[in-house]
């Protein structure tokens, strides 16, 4: 946790440093820093509970939704202080989130959802813009604008929360599992999108338990285990890690021993 | 029959200055999440400044005044009170707004006193005859100026911004906020716009054949929760509805109260409650609402 070993902090992108949360007593997240430098895609991996959800309600200022709060650290975002923000400040400083679970407004409709996206945006010239290029992205849910949302199927319903958290035009994105749940052909068009929304210009931050459609999407990964970074690297060098590989990705021998003789120079480690 | 169609028409424009006080407690409870037994108390608020002020300033400035500083009290409610305890229990929250209303309602009837005060408003006891009907004027714009706001309410809930943002944090609250929603706007504008319809009803509830504004005209507007309650507490359509039926059972037991002398009398005052209760049992959510009572 050597502050000299990191590459120095990127002031357009996004930086974590140190940041701790607790829920009342309960610890989430000790001592984890990281970095998305603007336009790149940064993946976040982890098992069940690890703290990835923990992060991004962190940096979009709804930890106290769930009873939680940043016990230090902090996080900047373009230079600025986000910590300590109300959610609605984040998304003004082009922040935005297609939370976990979709969470898309059930009972209003698709053309209302999307609106709903562009309350905290910047008046309706830019709201206009930021739907075409939503609808561009998802032609489907033009189709179905006057639709309850509450009736989509889970993978438009996916489409849609992506398509809201891009109505109030974020330059950082961020994503919890906006592949859970979904059959393949449809995670492939949720990578495939998500992929073309950073060509765009939006700096994407992907959280996501299934490693192998992270890694492909990310340049730069961190692997969350009981709310430490235990591991982080380019992209390409975790997914060849053999201890990601059979904890992450599914592969790797019949046994669970530790696979203390896998080459891993490349990879920071931070101690638990 | 033509009893039945006066008491009808009675029924429906009592109900529809119902549906404006339940729509009040609906949305408050939609952006907040809280059970606002303050309500009667921000009705007589309103009623009370009509009251003291027409003599002074006239009746539609004073009408105008009343519903600004209803809205007030509303809004200064939420942020002094129920905005400070956000994180507490929503029935906790529901007990509090109790003691503000106990504590306005005690204020407003030390001021009243056993005074009945009029209401100063242009229609006086004057009485419309459509053909044999024969309907209180009051009634007729009652009927008129309750559906005018509950339907411009309703346009600015299904279109504006405003609403989007009412009805997103009303579903999600989290999630309204992650969309840049400010849910403490949202309250804030909930409670003021409840504050508002409220004191446009207390006028409606005080003018004839009502004699006037008393201390217990809090009590009368009490019978606007049963209708939110049988419509739902989440549901604006339900307000409207509830509202309705409780103006028109109303209407009609205290009409035809001869025929129901076996159930005693002053039906008409309980028949609200007993509706509520019938329709509980058999839709605890009311008859368009999605939350249970549990809830609160
Ligand atoms: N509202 C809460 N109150 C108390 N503890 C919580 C709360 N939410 C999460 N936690 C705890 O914080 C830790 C991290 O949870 P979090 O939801 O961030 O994990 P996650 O990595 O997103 O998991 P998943 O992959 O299942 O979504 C877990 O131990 C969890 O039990
Ligand atoms: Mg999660």
């Amino acid at each position: 946790m050597d502050a000299a070993a990191k590459p120095p902090p990127d002031p357009a992108g996004l930086r974590v440093h140190d940041l701790e949360v607790a829920y009342g007593r309960v610890s989430a997240l000790r001592g984890v820093t990281l970095e998305a430098p603007r336009g790149a895609v940064v993946a976040v991996l982890g098992a069940n509970g690890a703290g990835k959800s923990t992060l991004l309600r962190a940096i979009s200022g709804t930890l106290r939704h769930h009873g939680g709060s940043i016990t230090g650290g902090d996080i900047a975002y373009a230079g600025a202080r986000l910590s300590g923000l109300d959610a609605a400040e984040v998304v003004a400083r082009g922040v935005t989130q297609s939370p976990e679970g979709r969470r898309i407004f059930a009972r209003m409709t698709v053309a209302e959802n999307l609106r709903a996206g562009a309350l905290g945006g910047a008046g309706r010239k830019a709201a206009a813009e930021a739907r075409e290029r939503v609808l561009d992205l998802f032609p489907v849910l033009a189709e179905r604008a006057a639709q309850r949302a509450g009736l989509l199927s889970g993978g438009e319903q996916q489409m849609l929360a992506i398509g809201r958290a891009l109505m109030a035009r974020p330059s950082l994105l961020l994503l919890d599992e906006p592949t859970l749940g979904l059959a393949p052909l449809m995670q492939q068009k949720i990578a495939e999108t998500v992929t073309e929304i950073n060509a765009q210009g939006t700096t994407v931050l992907l959280v996501e338990q299934n490693a192998a459609t992270a890694l492909a999407l990310a340049s730069h990964a961190y692997v969350l285990e009981v709310g430490e970074v235990a591991m982080s690297g380019p992209a390409a060098e975790l997914a060849s890690s053999d201890e990601v590989r059979r904890r992450y990705l599914g592969e790797g021998g019949p046994d669970d021993d530790e696979d203390d003789a896998a080459p891993r120079p490349v990879l920071t480690r931070w101690a638990g | 029959m033509t009893h039945f169609a006066e008491l009808l028409l009675n029924g429906v424009s009592m109900g529809a200055v119902y549906a404006l006080i339940a729509l009040g407690f609906v949305i408050i409870f939609k952006a907040s999440e809280v059970v606002n037994f303050a309500h009667a108390s921000l009705l007589l608020v309103g009623g009370f400044l009509v009251a003291e002020l027409h003599g002074r300033i006239g009746f539609l400035p004073a009408l105008l005044a009343g519903a600004a500083g209803a809205a007030l009290a509303g809004a200064f409610v939420e942020f002094a009170v129920i905005r400070r305890s956000r994180a507490a229990d929503h029935s906790v929250l529901a007990i509090v707004t109790i003691g503000v209303d106990i504590i306005l309602a005690t204020e407003l009837t030390r001021r009243i006193g056993t005074r009945v005060m009029a209401m100063g408003d242009p229609w006086g006891d004057a009485v419309l005859h459509l053909g044999p009907v024969s309907i209180a004027e009051t009634r007729v714009v009652a009927l008129i100026v309750a559906g005018a706001l509950i339907g411009t309410f309703l346009l600015a809930f299904k279109h504006t911004g405003w609403g989007v943002a009412m009805r997103a944090a009303a579903e999600d609250h989290e999630t309204a906020a992650l969309m840049g929603v400010r849910l403490g706007r949202v309250s804030l504008s909930a409670w003021a716009v409840a504050g508002a319809l409220a004191a446009v009803a207390a006028l409606f509830l005080t003018v004839f054949p009502t004699p006037g504004l008393d201390r217990t005209t809090g009590l009368v507007a009490l019978k606007a929760f049963p209708a939110a309650i049988l419509g739902g507490l989440d549901s604006t359509t339900g307000a409207l509805v509830g509202g309705l039926i409780i103006g028109v059972t109303e209407a009609l037991m205290s009409g035809y109260q001869g025929e129901f002398a076996f159930l005693g009398r002053g039906i008409g005052d309980v028949a609200p409650f007993l509706v509520m209760i019938i329709v509980l049992l058999f839709r605890p959510a009311g008859l368009f609402g999605t939350r249970e009572l549990t809830r609160v």
